[in-house]
């Protein structure tokens, strides 16, 4: 084909070519993006330079992901004004701050961060979406995605996080991405212009320059020290044994657990039986240990030690959390720990001379009241249709319940004391039950796979939550049980399972779920 | 009080001759309104006009000075009629507001000014809420000017010329006798820049000469046969009287090599407000300098509405081919450059929307691709050793980037933190918990985010104040029962008649919620007539239960405190069980917490300085008690309430949390308590400069409970080591 281009020999790259420094503040609506924009354009303006910004409010203004433009030049020679964009052009961005890690990684999608040109300054704190929320597990966006990305399409990377910088120097986010945007060098101005630009502010200059001047330090140093936990920390990990333990009671279980459980096992066990332990009291922490110890023989029988034990170690966290389920004891208790009005404290940044009171909003139904009875009386009640409907109407309503007033302490505190006869009640009764059940499922589908035997231990991470969605959650536990169990005999058996449990934890609705069954039943009915 | 307040920017409106104005687009329209030396200024607040309402509002004193009457209206249909001061007067008037919704609402009052003309400057100040960050439906202004014959002004993103025009169109609607329309983009609202002013005009005829001195014409009233000759004024006056003004002040630009210099074949035509794109795609092809020097002549429409027929001949001379850049559809401009060509016989070829997408935005990068295959095909010599144009392709198509595209989750818009409307929306959604969902209609303003996660509530939208009334065919008794919703602003706008009215004119069976938190707030928190703040400049207070009940609705429930959401959701279900005819009218009344936190933060921080007694709340969650299960969360979605993982092998779902941006609503403790979640969430109550009984009952119970919780923690294992 023949080429019609004419090879023109076109002027050298000067000043008429050159086009301005473009920065891109990508954030979420009410975050300080247009302080810092504001700033940054009389930074340039103050320097002789032209400049302009540019935004679009509109309905992201309400917590929506948004959009902040600045372009700034040298007026021309003869002081023309250049014409500046309304808008950044992907691949022509110099600088993009991100108030905030997964908006960083949306400005990447948006192609305005490329290797041969941006800066990329950005928070790594997260703010999650509403979907992240949503989920009844859990369904946080994975932050190490966003790392890697940048590790790719960044030509400087500045990433640390600026909220926490500012927030621990008395400011906002905007003066913390100022001093690193200062830092970065991208822009030829002096840090004493930024200073200026900022003391022309009339509210909280001086904790603005300290955070300015923090997180300038920050980005040129780098860390004080390396991090211990980078952002994507792996799971936490159990810790190991201490030796002994002062208290002989604790010390005895101590011993007990490492003469009996694999040594792999141990860690998840001690955390566990501590859990058990300050639910109920020693007894039922032996308790514990006699139930793991018996799983962990099924487990050494079905060769465990091949599998690192992960049956019994994946027996000692679900046991432990099916163990201390949540009653109305439990609860009371928790409330009333002195750790516990610390924890408020230090949450609401107490000072001396100031009073600190809690409202609790609980509503708690006769179903909860009637659980925590002995088994013979709560079931006496439950037959009596009228009377039982009658103690509900006393008793099902929301109380506001506060905790620091002698009364609402007292009224918490007794129901704490009913720890006594915890174990006579019904809710213990049933707890047991299913307990029984699905230890014995799950320690007998370990015989013949042993995936599908540590996968059925973890669906007791469906049963949660309080009166409706504890129901809930018990229903979906029993549909995936009922569904994993009619096709245990298959191969994939365990990888069917952990799809059943990760449908189950992601949608709220049961949708996913019932759509999976629906798969599985498919393929499982003759 | 608006959400943004201008009282000091405003004071740069007060600059004459020899200063130099810095500042947002918005206050340089403004400032080139007092300039011009408009009588009367109205219109009705949206995104981008908003913040020029909000100006104006702030700007009253400088506009008093100026003898310059400034109204809020009702909706933009009040504040088009009220153009129609100057059809008999020489008074020069501005209205503004957010296009095409807007104009839509404006459209008969425009209709009939347009019809019989004007013969004091009047212009509408549209801001075109088109392509990134629009929140209405995608459509062209340009339409409305051509139907009624009003002129359109588009000028470049640069405040000087935004002034210019401005200035020039109010000489050029007397010049035409024909209403003006200004557009501008949100962008270049929101842009910043700088132009030298002029002294403000005081008006010379002023509204009281006019009221004192009434008169009347009936030639230019529309009733037949007035309205026939209008048609053939517009026609044989006003449009060649436009482009006669039009070419005399040089309206329109023209930028690049012109007369011997003009040896290229090709050209652009620009629509003004594309022009800093255009440049910046020019620039990219290496064929224009920062500073606009461009070696492709281009033809800038300033006035995008009517064509100048001359100007356009004259610069397709010697021209094979033009490109017309112009955004959105149809392509209006296009047409009509063919057309002006053709009737000339030209040999110029008109292209446009086939280099050019049809829809979305006119970015730098799209005009550039669009340009360099214009320019390949008609004159590849322009484009010469071709500099390399930004490309994020390849970067993009880099698997880490592709895996981020799976990982990073939507940000869609949401109600605010401690917003009065949440409890409304989770009462809604426990109610069809128990009685299965119900249809829902929709409205504009904040409560449309119910429509997304996690309400996921209401089924249309149709437009401001129209939620009721988009609920009309809904009316057959025994089916479940229809809900609308409507907010104060759009009950104003038009929603008492077409939504209320209409309901009790013909029993409607449905239920109305009206959402009341005392501000226009989704625009920015103006003040409108149910607002119960004291405004010296407005009538306020005036009560919408009043109002439904004056226009003849029976059943009628006020909600005083939304908060209360056991009660909120009691009043839905008796409203979607109640045997009374007609509407079930629900007014849901609590104040927008981003307007009640403004007023209300000062005033705690000075009490607190001075020493009073305050209790500030904020909300917890017990993340032992938590069980990670997010119930709250679907019911709340409420920006401070987030989750965090906690450092324990023990748990795997991350359990809910409260930031410190918490404003003590009490949504979640509501919530918690009317769905019977859990007892996570409580309210910690800080008492500030505690009196001397504070203190000793605080003493007296604190060291019981401390004994008690001592003796319970002594007897419990420890596992210290």
């Amino acid at each position: 084909m023949k080429d019609d281009t004419v090879k023109l020999s076109l002027k050298p790259a000067g000043p008429a070519t050159e086009r301005p420094i473009s920065i891109a503040i990508v954030a979420m609506g009410g975050q300080g993006g247009g302080v810092l924009t504001g700033w940054i354009v009389d930074l340039a303006e103050t320097q002789g330079w032209v400049a302009q910004s540019t935004s679009v409010p509109g309905v992201a203004q309400r917590t929506g992901a948004t959009i902040y433009y600045v372009e700034m030049m040298r007026p021309g020679e003869s002081g023309q004004k250049p014409v500046l964009a309304q808008m950044p052009t992907p691949g022509d961005v110099d600088v993009v701050i991100a108030s905030e890690f997964m908006e960083a990684g949306r400005s990447i999608l948006r192609g305005i961060v490329t290797p041969d040109r941006t800066t990329l300054i950005a928070s790594c704190h997260r703010s999650l979406a509403v979907s992240e929320k949503m989920a009844p597990g859990d369904s946080i966006a994975d932050s190490s995605a966003v790392i890697d990305a940048i590790g790719v399409v960044a030509k400087q990377e500045i990433v640390f996080d600026m909220d926490a910088l500012a927030v621990r120097n008395g400011s906002v986010i905007s003066s913390a991405m100022f001093g690193s945007l200062a830092a970065s060098g991208t822009l030829p101005f002096e840090r004493a212009a930024y200073h200026a630009v900022i003391r022309k502010g009339s509210k909280g200059v001086e904790a603005s320059i300290r955070a300015f001047d923090a997180a300038y330090e920050r980005t040129t140093n780098g860390p004080e020290q390396p991090q211990a936990n980078p952002p994507e920390a792996a799971e936490p990990l159990a810790p190991a044994l201490p030796a002994a333990l002062r208290d002989t009671r604790a010390n005895a279980l101590l011993m007990r657990l490492r003469a009996e459980l694999p040594e792999q096992a141990q860690p998840m066990a001690y955390l566990g039986v501590q859990k058990v332990v300050e639910f109920q009291d020693t007894a039922y922490g032996n308790e514990y240990l006699d139930l793991l110890r018996d799983l962990s023989q099924r487990d050494r029988a079905a060769h465990g030690e091949a599998h690192g034990f992960a049956f019994t170690t994946t027996a000692a966290k679900y046991l432990a959390n099916a163990m201390a389920y949540d009653d109305v004891i439990r609860v009371a208790r928790i409330k009333t720990q002195s750790a516990r009005r610390q924890r408020v404290a230090q949450e609401v940044d107490l000072k001396e001379g100031q009073l600190l009171y809690t409202t609790e909003f609980m509503h708690p139904r006769m179903e909860e009241a009637a659980s925590v009875l002995p088994v013979g009386l709560a079931t006496w009640l439950k037959s009596r249709k009228s009377l039982y409907a009658w103690l509900d109407s006393r008793i099902n309503k929301g109380r506001r319940v506060q905790t620091y007033r002698l009364g609402g302490f007292l009224m918490l505190h007794l129901v704490g004391a009913l720890k006594g006869m915890r174990r006579r009640s019904l809710r213990h009764k049933m707890e047991v039950a299913h307990r029984d059940a699905w230890l014995a499922d799950a320690a007998q589908a370990l015989e013949s796979n042993y995936a599908l035997g540590v996968a059925m231990l973890s669906f007791r991470r469906l049963i949660k939550g309080y009166s409706d969605t504890h129901v809930r959650g018990h229903s979906k536990f029993e549909k995936v049980m009922r569904t994993t169990k009619s096709i245990a005999d298959r191969d994939d058996a365990a990888e069917w399972a952990q799809r059943l449990l990760t449908s189950a934890i992601k949608d709220a609705s049961s949708k996913d779920l019932d759509g999976t069954i629906l798969t599985i039943e498919s393929f499982a009915s003759p | 009080m608006a959400e943004r307040s201008f009282a000091k920017e405003v004071q740069d409106l007060k600059l004459g001759e020899g200063d130099l104005f810095r500042g947002e687009g918005i206050l340089a329209i403004t400032k080139a309104l007092l300039q011009s030396g408009v009588s009367y200024v109205g219109g009705y607040q949206g995104s981008p006009i908003s913040h020029l309402m909000d100006v104006l509002a702030d700007a009253n004193d400088i506009l008093d000075d100026l003898g310059v009457v400034f109204q809020s209206s009702a909706s933009e249909a009040t504040a088009g009629a009220m153009l129609s001061a100057s059809v008999m007067y020489p008074l020069r008037g501005a209205v503004a507001w957010k296009s095409t919704v807007g104009t839509n609402v404006a459209s008969d009052a425009l209709s009939n000014l347009a019809s019989g003309g004007v013969t004091g400057g009047a212009m509408v100040i549209v801001g075109e809420d088109y392509g990134e960050g629009s929140s209405i439906m995608q459509e062209r202004t340009h339409a409305f000017a051509m139907k009624s014959q009003m002129w359109l002004l588009d000028p470049r993103p640069d405040q000087a010329c935004m002034v210019n025009l401005i200035e020039k169109g109010f000489e050029l609607s007397e010049a035409s006798n024909t209403p003006v329309m200004l557009q501008v983009r949100v962008r270049s609202c929101h842009m910043t820049g700088e132009f030298a002013c002029k002294d403000n005009k005081r008006p010379d005829f002023s509204l009281t000469d006019a009221m004192n001195n009434p008169e009347r014409d009936l030639g230019r009233i529309v009733l037949p046969p007035a309205a026939y000759e209008h048609e053939v004024e517009k026609i044989k006056l006003r449009m060649p009287a436009a482009i006669d003004f039009i070419r005399e002040q040089k309206l329109n630009e023209v930028f690049g090599p012109t007369g011997a210099e003009k040896t290229g074949k090709t050209g652009l035509i620009v629509l003004g407000g594309m022009y800093n794109s255009t440049i910046r795609a020019l620039q990219f092809l290496g064929l224009c300098d920062a500073y606009g020097n461009s070696r492709v002549p281009i033809y800038v429409m300033n006035v995008a509405y009517p064509t100048i027929k001359s100007e356009v001949d004259e610069f397709c001379e010697g021209l094979d081919a033009v490109l017309m850049i112009e955004e959105g559809q149809p392509e209006y401009i296009e047409q009509s450059i063919s057309t002006v060509l053709a009737r000339s016989k030209s040999p110029t070829a008109v292209h446009g929307k086939d280099y050019l997408p049809m829809g979305g935005d006119y970015t730098a990068a799209v005009l550039t691709e669009g340009i360099g295959r214009f320019l390949e095909d008609f004159e590849p010599a322009q484009l010469g050793n071709r500099a390399p144009v930004p490309d994020p392709v390849p970067i993009l198509t880099n698997p880490a980037i592709k895996r981020l595209a799976e990982v990073v989750p939507a940000r869609p818009p949401g109600l605010c933190t401690g917003c009065p409307e949440r409890p409304i929306f989770a009462a809604m959604k426990m109610v069809f918990e128990e009685t299965g969902s119900h249809h829902v209609s929709a409205d504009i303003g904040c409560h449309l985010f119910s429509i997304l996660p996690p309400f996921n509530l209401g089924a249309t939208t149709m437009g401001f104040g129209l939620g009721p009334a988009s609920a009309a065919a809904f009316n057959v008794k025994g089916a479940k029962r229809a809900i609308s919703i409507m907010g104060d602003g759009g009950f104003w706008h038009n929603g008492l008649t077409s939504g209320v009215g209409n309901a009790v004119f013909n029993k409607h069976d449905g239920v109305i919620v009206i959402v009341d938190n005392f501000y226009s707030s989704a625009t920015g928190g103006q003040d409108i007539l149910s607002s119960r703040a004291h405004n010296k400049r407005r009538n306020t207070n005036n009560s919408i239960v009043d109002a439904v009940k004056g226009i003849g609705a029976k059943w009628v429930r006020q909600v005083d405190h939304t908060y209360d959401v056991t009660k909120m959701r009691d009043v839905l279900n008796e409203a979607l069980t109640t045997d009374a005819e007609g509407p079930k009218i629900i007014v849901a009344s609590s104040e927008c917490m981003l307007n009640k936190q403004r007023r209300v933060k000062p005033q705690l921080a000075k009490a607190i300085k001075g020493g009073q007694r305050v209790v500030k709340e904020k909300f917890g969650v017990d993340e032992d008690v938590c069980t990670g299960d997010h119930a709250c969360m679907r019911l709340s979605g409420c920006p401070s309430l987030s989750v965090k993982e906690l450092d324990d092998p023990l748990r795997d779902d991350p359990v809910a949390s409260i930031d410190s941006t918490c404003v003590a609503c009490g949504n979640c403790g509501e919530v918690a308590d009317a769905a019977v979640l859990c007892p996570s969430f409580f309210r910690a109550e800080v008492t500030h400069n505690p009196t001397g009984w504070d203190r000793i009952r605080a003493k007296l119970s604190g060291s019981i409970i401390r004994s008690l919780q001592t003796r319970r923690e002594k007897r419990a294992v420890s596992f210290e080591a």
